[in-house]
């Protein structure tokens, strides 16, 4: 089964990235540009994995990963954060809602696609085929 | 007619019961049993007023004058209505400085001038002396007139007889014997005599029964009543004339000043002093004497003008109206009554001589000639041991002396005025004393020179008019003075001084020498200052009811305690001063003298018992040679006042750099709370900063990565991502941009080129340039200008980058197709100002108040974030602020915002435009 990211992030263009890379390494992708729009299609997409941008329009990234963590649906559900300010009250903040890792902007796409896989549980790059978990 | 050993028996008699009361009385009061602590006796005392002048005077005036006697009574009742008031200050004052006379009352007052006192003294002994003699004249007078053989020779005015003055200087000598015994018990005068009040009281018994005796029998033995003598008298109008009042020339103004005379002397008397202020046991006490005191002086004046009218009647002319009293009863052979009207003649001599001359005595003792023994440096009496016997003998060789004085000056001028002339004279002596004692009672600016120059002049024009012309009518020397004038000046004749006529000699003496003695008094204290121990002095006496004690005089040395006791035992005598000594340090909860301290309360303590024997003057002088420094002088308390109104003001200053500390620490608090405002500020900016630098960042890394990472890209998806990348590299040099400028122009930074611009150009140019954005927006842009606007001094390429802002803002916020912006320009109050108004969705109140903020991108709560930094408005505001402007927003929710700024006018516009 495909393993599917929710990207949640406002910035356009840091969308068109992401979805582009989550893409070539063949993830199912659904893009939230706030967090409203983030919360309302969680139950639906049902993500593996949440891209989540703390600094969110609407619900901020901490409200978005709380609601995560009380669906009982998501409980396989990670987390990886994004956060702009890089602060550690903010990570450990993040950490306090729920998420799995974090990442700060501007991040090495080489990393953050490693850093998905890990939380995803494939760890060699298949771009091609579906991933069992 | 009495047998001369019956007079004489019946005399001595009165004398030893005198005597015996006096001594009986002295005994109750050495069990504290005292006899005198009473209303009545006291108020009886006070009656020492009604001499031998007022027993047969008064009835010798009456026959003169008429009811012009009376005022001399009037006087003392109207002052008793104000005793309560100026009386009782007066015993409060001297019990508090433990005063011992009239003269170290006022020597006191005036800051225990040794000077003023003794002037005091010299005032009240020459004033009176006249009056002691008078009384001795009195006595032998009428122990003369008993013994003449009435029917056969009735007593013409009493011819000078050896008998006479052999008769005066017996009852002097007693008169003397009295005093020393009873006058002269205790060193400490500001002590009670109690045996000699008790006997005064009891005097003034017995010369009222007499008086009342004898008018009774007058009215109602010789006449058949009041009734009867008065109709008598009326048909006579040699009579009739004396039982209206005013009826000689100018008696209306001599009732007056007789009145006001009389007020003084019943508080200025030396005795009246004496018995009123010294004596006094208990201040409650007057309350009883201001009624009951009156009534005694009505009392023995109700059968004044019977007597006088009876005699009249009664004895053909040229009978001396002044023995009236003796001789009425005598022609009728009433040999009791006469023996009892000669002993209350005796009793209001004797009371009066008695405690005039204890006071007088106390005065000459403590007030003039112990400062001279004590200021008589060859002497060096301060050295000396006991003073104690010495201070006693002062003291009876005064009384001895006085009465003495009195005595001769009775032998050498007995016989040349009538009775009332000289007790009017001495009236008018002490008279003198009213400036300076009522004025330092009630008045704090009087002070020691105005009451020396007052009191001086005052006793001077006393001298002048009223004892020189009696001098010269004794014919001692000629009338030449009194006729023709000082040096034969007219205006200066003695009894009508600068012309000054129509009136009797005590009016025009009163006149003259009170319009001098308070005069001067006035002026001189007006225009000189105080000494400190004046000032003190003066608080003390006019303050006494509102202040605890005594106003503390400093010393500015201190001695040892043991040889303060020494001093003091000196003049109380060694027991008495360690009584005194333990009983202070007891009080203070020390177990003996020697822990005693010197300090100034001892000091003042010392002094104040040392005054009670020697008087304040004297005491003040003898503990000064003990503390071997005198008290500090006017300067050097000023000097500590300047020091004292320093340290004030210091702490005053004190208190005001506290206040300003306070103020300061709240500002540094505020500045505290807005640094770390700021600082929160400045992380909060560079934290926005941060993230919206890292924003474009991260996407430039990641398509940058994809690119680099993935060569088989789709041709199309590498040119989008290019783009992106370039789009995103612009935003980021934009915001860098801005970050940039923004810093420039907060630090004040940025370089400006200022010049007078015409912002009809600027705005055209502005709408110009963006007319193509907007057109491609479906944003319609209209620009309202006025033909002509004033000149502002601003920054061209600023005013249109924040015009270009402003429109920028304005088309984003609009909506697309419908949306309209409208730039107007107009000359306000001082300035141009420019609008730039759209029918975008508004601003929310919030919003309106933070949106000059920096990155308070209103976009944020949009789903849609419009592009920018967040930057631009705070930037804008920075420019206009910094150009002297100010730029605002007007904006309705839904309705759309208007944006304005103004600039001020240059100053060559202004002008122009006045």
């Amino acid at each position: 089964m495909t393993p599917r990211v929710l990207i949640a992030e406002d910035e356009d263009s840091i969308v068109t990235s992401l979805e582009f890379l989550m893409r070539r390494n063949g993830f199912e992708t659904q893009i939230a540009r706030d967090g409203v729009a983030a919360v309302a299609c969680l139950g639906e997409f049902l993500p593996d994995l949440v891209l989540l941008d703390i600094m969110l329009p609407g619900r901020s990234g901490f409200d978005v990963c709380r609601a995560i963590r009380a669906d009982a649906r998501l409980a396989a559900t990670r987390v990886l954060m994004l956060t702009a300010k890089g602060r550690a009250g903010e990570i450990a903040k993040g950490m306090e809602a729920g998420a799995d890792d974090y990442m700060t902007k501007p991040f090495s796409t080489h990393e953050l696609v490693a850093r998905v896989r890990a939380l995803l549980g494939t760890a060699t790059p298949e771009p091609q085929g579906p991933q069992g978990r | 007619m009495l047998q001369g050993w019956v007079v004489v028996l019946g005399s001595f008699g009165y004398i030893g019961l005198l005597f015996a009361i006096a001594w009986y009385a002295d005994g109750r009061a050495r069990q504290g049993r005292s006899l005198i602590a009473n209303p009545v006796i006291y108020s009886l005392s006070l009656a020492v007023y009604a001499t031998a002048w007022t027993f047969y005077g008064s009835v010798g005036r009456a026959a003169h004058d008429g009811v012009g006697f009376l005022p001399i009574y009037i006087g003392p009742t109207l002052m008793i209505l104000l005793w309560w008031f100026v009386l009782r200050k007066i015993i409060r004052i001297s019990k508090l400085a433990r005063i011992t006379s009239l003269a170290d009352f006022i020597a006191s007052r005036y800051g225990k001038s040794a000077l003023l006192g003794g002037l005091v003294t010299v005032i009240a002994v020459i004033g009176i002396l006249p009056y002691i003699s008078l009384q001795l004249k009195a006595v032998s007078s009428s122990f003369q007139i008993l013994l003449q053989d009435l029917p056969a020779g009735l007593p013409g005015k009493p011819g000078t007889m050896p008998i006479l003055q052999v008769t005066a200087l017996y009852v002097a000598v007693f008169m003397a014997l009295f005093t020393i015994a009873f006058g002269t018990r205790q060193v400490d005068v500001g002590e009670r005599h109690e045996g000699m009040v008790a006997a005064i009281a009891f005097e003034s018994i017995v010369k009222l029964v007499a008086f009342l005796a004898v008018g009774i029998y007058v009215t109602y033995g010789l006449f058949n009543g009041l009734g009867d003598i008065f109709s008598q008298a009326a048909a006579r109008p040699d009579l009739a004339r004396l039982m209206v009042p005013f009826s000689a020339e100018g008696s209306i103004a001599n009732w007056v000043w007789m009145t006001v005379l009389s007020m003084l002397a019943i508080v200025f008397l030396p005795r009246q002093f004496q018995v009123a202020v010294i004596e006094n046991v208990e201040e409650k006490h007057l309350k009883t004497a201001v009624w009951l005191f009156p009534l005694y002086m009505l009392a023995i004046n109700i059968f004044v003008l019977p007597i006088a009218f009876g005699g009249m009647l009664h004895f053909p002319q040229g009978v001396d109206a002044d023995s009236f009293v003796l001789t009425l009863p005598m022609s009728q052979n009433q040999e009791g009554l006469t023996l009892l009207v000669f002993v209350g003649g005796i009793s209001a001599a004797t009371g009066m001589v008695i405690v005039e001359t204890i006071a007088l005595s106390t005065m000459v003792c403590n007030d003039l000639v112990m400062p001279i023994l004590l200021r008589w440096k060859r002497l060096n009496l301060a050295a000396r041991g006991d003073f104690t016997a010495l201070l006693l003998d002062i003291r009876r060789g005064a009384i001895v002396i006085i009465l003495l004085l009195g005595y001769f000056y009775f032998v050498v001028a007995g016989e040349a005025y009538a009775l009332v002339s000289i007790g009017l004279i001495s009236f008018a002596a002490v008279a003198q004393f009213a400036p300076a004692l009522l004025g330092g009672l009630y008045w704090k600016g009087g002070t020691r020179n105005g009451a020396l120059a007052g009191l001086s002049t005052g006793f001077a024009v006393w001298f002048y008019t009223l004892l020189l012309p009696a001098f010269a009518k004794s014919g001692w020397f000629g009338m030449e003075v009194v006729e023709r004038g000082l040096f034969g000046i007219e205006l200066l004749r003695p009894t009508q001084l600068f012309g000054l006529t129509g009136m009797d000699q005590i009016t025009h003496a009163m006149i003259w020498s009170m319009i001098a003695n308070i005069g001067l008094f006035v002026l001189v204290s007006l225009t000189g200052r105080q000494s400190a121990a004046e000032h003190s002095q003066a608080t003390l006496f006019v303050d006494v009811f509102t202040q605890t004690g005594e106003v503390p005089r400093v010393w500015r040395t201190t001695t040892s305690a043991s040889a303060l006791q020494t001093l003091l035992g000196r003049f109380l005598g060694p027991t008495r001063a360690a009584e005194l000594f333990l009983a202070y340090a007891t009080v203070r909860g020390l177990n003996s003298v020697e822990e005693l301290e010197a300090d100034a309360e001892l000091l003042n303590f010392a002094e104040r018992q040392l005054a009670g024997t020697i008087g304040a003057a004297s005491a003040r002088t003898m503990v000064a040679t003990i503390a071997q420094e005198e008290p500090l002088g006017m300067e050097e308390v000023m000097t500590i006042i300047d020091e004292a109104s320093h340290v004030i003001a210091y702490s005053h200053e004190l208190e005001q750099k506290q206040r300003e500390l306070e103020a300061a620490t709240a500002g540094l608090q505020a500045a505290n709370e807005r640094l770390k405002e700021l600082d929160r500020l400045k992380d909060d900016f560079i934290s926005t900063v941060t993230h919206e630098l890292r924003t474009p960042l991260t996407s430039i890394r990641a398509f940058s990565e994809i690119l680099h990472d993935t060569p088989d890209i789709d041709p199309a998806e590498r040119h989008r991502f290019l783009g992106l990348i370039i789009k995103e590299s612009e935003r980021l040099t934009r915001l860098i941009n801005q970050v940039l400028d923004l810093a420039k122009l907060e630090s004040g930074m940025a370089q400006w080129q200022t010049a007078e611009l015409d912002l009809r150009e600027i705005v055209s140019d502005a709408v110009s340039a963006t007319s193509q954005i907007f057109k491609s927006r479906g944003v319609a842009i209209e620009a309202r200008l006025p033909s002509r606007v004033s000149a502002v001094v601003a920054d061209r390429d600023r005013v249109m980058q924040v015009m270009l802002n402003l429109l920028s803002n304005a088309m984003k916020f609009c909506p697309a197709n419908t949306g309209r912006v409208e730039v107007r320009l107009a000359e306000v109050d001082g300035g141009v100002r420019v609008d730039v108004e759209d029918n975008g969705v508004g601003v929310s109140r919030e919003h309106q108040a933070v949106i000059f903020e920096k990155f308070r991108q209103v976009g944020d709560t949009l789903t849609q974030k419009p592009a920018g930094t967040g930057l631009g408005l705070a930037i804008c505001r920075q420019i206009v602020e910094r150009l002297g402007g100010r730029l605002w927003l007007e904006s309705e929710p839904g309705r759309g915002s208007v944006f304005s700024f103004s600039l001020p006018l240059a100053s060559g516009a202004l002008k122009a435009a006045e």
